[in-house]
């Protein structure tokens, strides 16, 4: 009880880490929110339950005013704004992210990949573009072309969460909660 | 930590929290019952002369924090102008304005402690599934960890720089989350030995 209370808050905080800190310059020094790695990662690592409680967590602490969004945004606002599909999406993605790699037998690198792909991009769009359609007042065609901006830099994040859920399973086997 | 709520004591800080949610809800339930520009424009007016009770600094502030707006209005005033319906087009921009704005003012106005005082009556139903006392050590936990590993994450990447002239990158992502993976067993051992979580 106490480890999963301290898991899900832990990875809150990361989350909202990854989104301040600016200075991850991804692969060619394109500078990437790494925000919405930390989502993949709430899922991959920690599994479906556990990770989406803790996106919900995070989203909590936005809602109540921390500026703890990537940019420092945060407040009610956020729910107001065209990216209130993509803040709903969030737990989902991390929780079928998660779901994946529990339930899959593949190397915990391809899961994770796959797991990213599926909930970090897949599940994400279907919350944000229906959101962005609703808040803009356009066609979901119109709005999947405005998200559309962000897929390249979504697939190499998924890339990148596999990597890394490889690397803690490598160094802390046990700490993997999705495997364990 | 830093929250959003305004140092600058309004008359609006005075009201209780609930009222000024509830009033919040239905504000932006009302701005999407109608696509008239001119009726859009008036909640646009209410909300910004809301700002201004607090005096002009207030509501820069207030200004400011509608800047991640900025691309979305002025995608979608490119859109209308191109597809010849600059209308319809403005009533989204109007209605989008002033439903961020009213959000952020309640969030300006309202302290962190109130905030919560008003989940935790929220969440009293759920309190079989999820006692109040544990959902409040989860805010306090992130709270306190966002700074702890934000320290974390720069001492990685300063271990980085010592090690490689190449420039920090994602290959910081594994050891952070290992932090953060670490700091929770140490956390979990410390709360089981204080008697749980509750």
């Amino acid at each position: 009880m106490e480890r999963s209370l301290a898991h899900i808050a832990l990875f809150a905080a990361l989350i909202a880490v990854l989104g301040l800190v600016p200075k991850i310059d991804l692969a060619a020094g394109i500078p990437i929110t790494a925000q919405s790695l930390g989502i993949m990662l709430c899922g991959t690592v920690l599994g479906a339950r556990r990770g989406g409680l803790a996106v919900l967590l995070f989203l909590l602490l936005v809602a109540l005013g921390l500026p703890l969004l990537s940019g420092g945004r945060g407040g009610l606002g956020v729910f107001a704004g065209p990216s209130v599909g993509f803040l709903i999406g969030f737990p989902v993605a991390a929780f079928v992210a998660g779901w994946v790699v529990e339930r899959t037998t593949l190397a915990p690198l391809w899961a994770a990949m796959c797991g990213a792909v599926l909930g970090g991009i897949g599940v994400l769009y279907a919350f944000g573009i229906p959101g962005m359609a609703l808040m803009l007042d356009k066609s979901l065609t119109e709005a999947s072309y405005l998200a559309m901006a962000f897929l390249p830099g979504d697939l190499i994040k998924a890339v990148l969460a596999g990597f890394a859920t490889q690397a803690i399973a490598k160094a802390r086997p046990g700490a993997l909660l999705s495997r364990a | 930590m830093l929250t959003l709520t305004s140092p600058i004591e309004t008359p609006l800080h005075e009201l209780p929290a609930a009222a000024k949610l509830a009033a919040l809800a239905g504000f932006t339930f009302a701005l999407f019952l109608t696509g008239s520009p001119l009726w859009l424009g008036a909640a646009l007016l209410l909300v910004a002369a809301l700002h201004l009770t607090g005096g002009p600094r207030f509501a820069r502030h207030g200004l400011a924090m509608l800047r991640p707006l900025w691309p979305f209005v002025a995608v979608v005033a490119l859109w209308h102008l191109w597809v010849g319906s600059p209308a319809a087009g403005l009533a989204v921009i109007l209605r989008m304005l002033a439903a961020v704005a009213a959000a952020n003012l309640v969030t300006m106005t309202t302290r962190l402690s109130d905030m919560i005082s008003v989940v935790e009556r929220l969440a009293a139903p759920l309190a079989p599934i999820l006692p109040p006392r544990r959902l409040a050590l989860a805010i306090a936990l992130v709270i306190r960890f966002v700074p702890v590993l934000s320290g974390r994450i720069d001492q990685i990447a300063l271990a980085f720089r010592a090690r490689s002239a190449r420039r920090v990158s994602w290959r910081i992502l594994a050891p952070a989350a290992l932090a953060a993976l670490d700091d929770a067993e140490h956390v979990a051992e410390a709360l089981r030995a204080r008697g749980g979580a509750g």
